[in-house]
């Protein structure tokens, strides 16, 4: 079992979704997050006064596969959210030691 | 020349209700579009106040409600330009009982509203510097002439007998026609239809409805031009008509198998609005109630139709104030009754006449604003280019246009916070900056 | 006494228009500051409508408006204290400008210019002031400050009234009040924790234009209502007002644009504001073109200075003093200059009037501005020595709302995901 994490522009979320579906994923884990690579932040202004913001709103996506779909899943979530622009995000996969399904009580990879 | 104070009162008081509906429809519009865009919709609708307000006192006032130019009805000379010979009467209106200044500002809120509810067509994607000019050129060549036609008694319209109480064909039909005709320009929003594009903030949706009620009773009453008998009549025939669309429009909701919403509530209401613009002076209290729910269950389906066509029409321009005003503007050759005031329609002895008058303004007005609306939306877009670029539109009028972000709520509270660290100020000038420096660009480090 | 029923209702239309431009304004400010402070920013504007509501009726009125004491024309006297002899007419006011309205309409139209002055003082001192003290505050500075500038301005018997100063609707007795005592607190209580080097961005624009389209609509209120009749200078007034307040708009973001950066919708309002501003003092006197002057000359003027606070190191929070001293000032002394009798009062210098007005507006200027910063600031410090006007640090850090109010503005579901497009649209077939 692997978790993906993959960090990608708010609006790229739907394209994301619908590759994943595709690839035979179906469920996933979003949160709001906030913060900067390489893309740097934007300027805001207000009455003259300027802000720098230097993170920058992402979308966190989560999701627990099996080891064998792994790799491409991680393609489809790349494929989907490249925008070929700086700040498009990374995706990361690590290794699960265990698994629950609250339901059921099922363990391991019975539970994905 | 001697001014009634109470006619006078009453006009100053609805002049200022009007000019309130806009800041109320900018937030009425303003909720239904995503976050990320919500500044970009209220610019443009304050922007609007700004641009028309000067256009209106310096040409357009006098094009529309000026000296007739040869007779023909068209259109009016530039003989009151900035203002020029405020105190004489104004053509065709000897028996006006308030000061002609009043009867300027009174109609100015009307011009002003008028581009400001085309911004609903086009949300979400419009440059702002192309739409400034665009409603500078638009007040001038479409609005004045069509006030000319409808509201000026000089006007061909007007002289041919058309009704057109307080602007459904001068306002909700030509706004809703010439927002159709930009967003057929400009194209639609990326991703639409597919892509869910709720309102971001359903609570100001509600409000602006709210400020856009109280409002059009200067809008609706206040055109009886005085503090009377005929004013009461057009006060309670836009409030009947508005409930009776709020009520239809839910009601549609629900037979077509789905929950009554709020936004349907809302926008029933100002489809009612909408459609006893022109008839309040004209209609009794039953003819308001039909008009109101025929308004609200029409305009109800036929905010559908943007799907069928095609056309994103972002928030309904088309179906509400088009529609709406079209509903209205024809049923006053049905149920106009000269026991309010006007010429009777169908229903009261009065024959088809009125109805085919009706039916020509419409005609006239709706076709008229559609084409020059699309050839002058058309110019600037191949000259100007009308519409942001792909990159803005993703990231949002209000950071990619105005540098700004509507709201830090939730999300923003690190930000908001001074000792998170969430955010570097550079807050300029700095304190060692010389004056001159106050012109430096926004952003250039010196 | 025979009493106009039009221009009563007017007035009293106007007076409701008015009292409604201090919650527009709670709102306007409310926007700009931060989350965790905008209940304690709506607060004291209502707080201050309650306050001031009571001392007008109890004392204030009669001071701004009562029979002259001594005939200094300085201050009224207390003959009109708890609404007394309220039948009678306002003193003063005969001849061409004898008021057709009740006196009690008028003590009504006007208790709401009190109310919104030391509102508009909130601006200057966002987010660090302690709520009893600045109760107290308010009330004081109703009857120590605002009691006589109204008297010697708008009064017939006031001083500067006297002596030929044009102040139609309050550039004087409101704006630069106002202004010039939002500095003199600020400058007593200090800087916010943090400013200059902390972002404080507003936490919700919208809410700030909401507050900027309830201002412009009171704002016919204030200034066509000041004609205290329905008749043609109301005219004059309100169309004036509407395009001061167009022209001060475009000339905001047209210095932004200028300067090379966005134009914002922060700089839309807050030039419409110093537009209205600016058109306070002059609706009643200029035509069409000088109201178009004075709005693009306080638009411009205004976008400007605002920046002078980080020069000064004055925490002016919101601008009360680059937005309504400032423009409080560009409209009193621009009446000098475009004034016309075409409209009303006398003409200015470009009507072939001589320098005379604008000398007397000068004065009126210094007069106010001086007199309005002095008071305050030894109200201020009078109170701060004594109960202590600041919060506590860390209640500022905390912030306004649950640190003074026990109360959180907003409590918001995660709805952000969904604006984000993470559904689909079942009608979009």
């Amino acid at each position: 079992m692997k978790l993906i994490v993959a960090i990608i522009k708010p609006f790229k979320l739907e394209d994301v979704r619908n590759a994943l579906t595709k690839a035979g994923v179906v469920g996933m884990t979003v949160s709001e997050v906030q913060g900067y690579g390489r893309q740097s932040g934007h300027t805001e202004v207000y009455r003259g006064a300027e802000y720098q913001t230097s993170f920058v709103p992402k979308l966190k996506i989560e999701l627990v596969v099996h080891d064998e779909i792994s790799a491409e899943v991680v393609e489809a979530i790349v494929e989907a959210a490249r925008t070929e622009k700086i700040g498009d995000g990374k995706v990361w996969v690590l290794g699960v030691e265990d698994l629950v399904r609250v339901r059921t009580g099922e363990r391991g990879a019975d539970a994905v | 020349m001697h001014y009634n104070s109470g006619d006078t009162a009453w006009v100053l008081a609805s002049t200022a209700l009007v000019l309130f509906m806009t800041p109320g429809l900018a937030f009425f519009y303003g909720g239904m579009v995503r976050s990320k865009n919500v500044l970009g919709m209220l610019m443009q609708n304050f922007v609007a106040i700004g641009i028309v307000s000067i256009v209106w006192v310096f040409i357009s006032y006098s094009l529309a409600f000026g000296p007739d130019w040869g007779g023909f009805g068209l259109i009016g000379t530039l003989h009151f330009f900035a203002l020029a010979h405020p105190n004489q009467t104004i053509p065709g209106y000897s028996g006006l009982t308030i000061p002609p200044l009043v009867f300027v500002g009174f109609q100015m809120m009307f011009a002003i509203i008028t581009p400001a509810l085309i911004t609903g067509a086009t949300a979400d994607r419009l440059r702002l510097a192309p739409f400034v000019v665009f409603v500078v050129i638009w007040s001038v060549i479409v609005y004045a002439p069509i006030a000319h036609w409808v509201f000026d008694p000089n006007g061909w319209l007007f002289k041919l007998g058309a009704e057109d109480f307080a602007g459904g064909t001068v306002v909700h039909m030509n706004a809703g026609a010439a927002g159709l005709a930009i967003a057929m320009v400009v194209g639609k929003r990326r991703g639409w239809p597919k892509e869910p594009m709720p309102p971001h903030n359903v609570p100001f949706v509600l409000l602006g409805a709210g400020i856009l009620w109280f409002g059009w009773f200067g809008f609706n009453a206040g055109s009886a031009l005085g503090a009377n008998v005929l004013s009461a009549h057009a006060f309670l025939n836009t409030n009947t008509a508005t409930a009776a669309a709020l009520l239809g429009w839910i009601l549609v909701e629900k037979i077509r198998g789905g929950k009554s919403t709020t936004l349907g509530a809302a926008s029933g209401a100002v489809a009612g609005l909408v459609a006893i613009t022109p008839a309040c002076g004209y209609v009794d209290i039953w003819g308001a109630t039909i008009i109101g729910l025929a308004a609200g269950v029409i305009c109800a389906l036929a905010v559908s139709l943007k799907y069928k066509v095609g056309l994103d029409d972002a928030l309904d321009v088309g179906g509400v104030h088009l529609v709406g005003g079209i509903v209205g503007a024809l049923l006053i050759g049905v149920f106009g009754t000269a026991a309010v005031s006007g010429a009777n329609g169908l229903f009261y002895g009065g024959g088809l006449s009125l109805l085919g008058h009706q039916a020509i303004a419409v005609v006239a007005a709706g076709s008229y604003s559609f084409i020059i609306s699309w050839i002058l939306a058309k110019i600037i877009h191949k000259t100007m280019g009308f519409r942001v670029s792909p990159d803005d539109e993703l990231e949002g009028m209000d950071t990619a246009l105005h540098a700004e972000t509507a709201y830090e709520l939730g999300g923003g509270f690190l930000r908001s916070l001074a000792s998170s660290g969430s955010a570097e100020a550079k807050i300029g000038p700095p304190q060692d900056q010389p004056l001159t420096d106050l012109f430096r660009k926004p952003g250039e480090r010196r | 006494m025979h009493y106009n029923a039009g221009d009563t209702a007017w007035v009293l239309v106007s007076a409701a228009l008015v009292l409604f431009m201090t919650p527009g304004l709670a709102f306007f400010y409310g926007g700009m500051v931060r989350s965790k402070n905008v209940l304690g920013m709506l607060m004291q504007n209502f707080a201050t409508m309650a306050v001031v509501s009571l001392i007008w009726v109890f004392g204030a009125y009669s001071l701004a408006f009562g029979p002259d004491w001594g005939g200094f024309g300085l201050v009224g006297t207390l003959h009109f204290f708890g609404l007394a002899h309220s039948s009678q007419p306002v003193p003063g006011y005969t001849g061409a400008i004898s008021q057709h309205i009740p006196p009690l309409a008028f003590v009504v139209f006007q208790m709401t210019f009190a109310i919104i002055t030391p509102a508009l003082i909130t601006g200057s001192i966002a987010d660090r002031v302690r709520f009893g003290p600045f109760l107290l505050f308010v009330a004081l500075w109703s009857v120590l400050v605002y009691a006589p500038i109204a008297h010697w301005a708008f009064d017939p018997h006031g001083w500067l009234y006297r002596m030929g100063v044009e102040d139609f609707a309050g550039g004087t007795v409101v704006e630069i009040n106002a202004g010039a005592a939002g500095l003199a607190i600020a400058t007593v209580v200090g800087r916010r924790r943090g400013w200059p080097r902390s972002p404080m961005p507003p936490h919700n624009v919208p809410l700030t234009l909401m507050g900027a389209g309830i201002l412009w609509f009171g704002w016919f209120g204030f200034n066509a209502g000041s004609a205290l009749g329905a008749n043609n200078l109301a005219a004059h007034a309100f169309i004036n007002t509407n395009t001061a307040g167009a022209a001060g708009l475009l000339g905001w973001i047209a210095v932004e644009k200028l300067r090379g950066g966005k134009s914002t919708t922060l700089g839309a309002v807050s030039g419409a504001v110093a537009g209205l501003v600016a058109i306070t003092p002059s609706c009643g006197f200029v035509d069409a073109v000088g109201a178009g002057v004075i709005g693009v000359a306080a638009g411009v003027v205004c976008s400007l200075a605002v920046s002078a606070k980080f020069r000064l190191g004055v925490d002016d929070s919101l601008d009360v003093g680059g937005v309504h001293l400032i423009g409080g000032v560009v409209g009193t002394l621009l009446i000098g200059l475009l004034g016309t009798m075409a409209t009303n009062g006398s003409n200015g210098f470009f009507y072939g009037g001589g320098l005379g007005l604008l000398g007397r507006q000068g004065l009126a200027v210094l007069a106010s501005g001086a007199f309005s910063f002095a008071m305050t600031w030894v109200i201020a410090k009078a109170i701060d020595k004594s109960v202590g006007l600041r919060m506590a640090p860390e209640d500022e850090f905390e912030g306004m709302d649950t640190a003074l109010h026990a109360e959180s503005a907003y409590d918001f579901g995660g709805s952000f995901l969904r604006s984000l497009g993470g559904g689909s649209m079942s009608n979009a077939q």
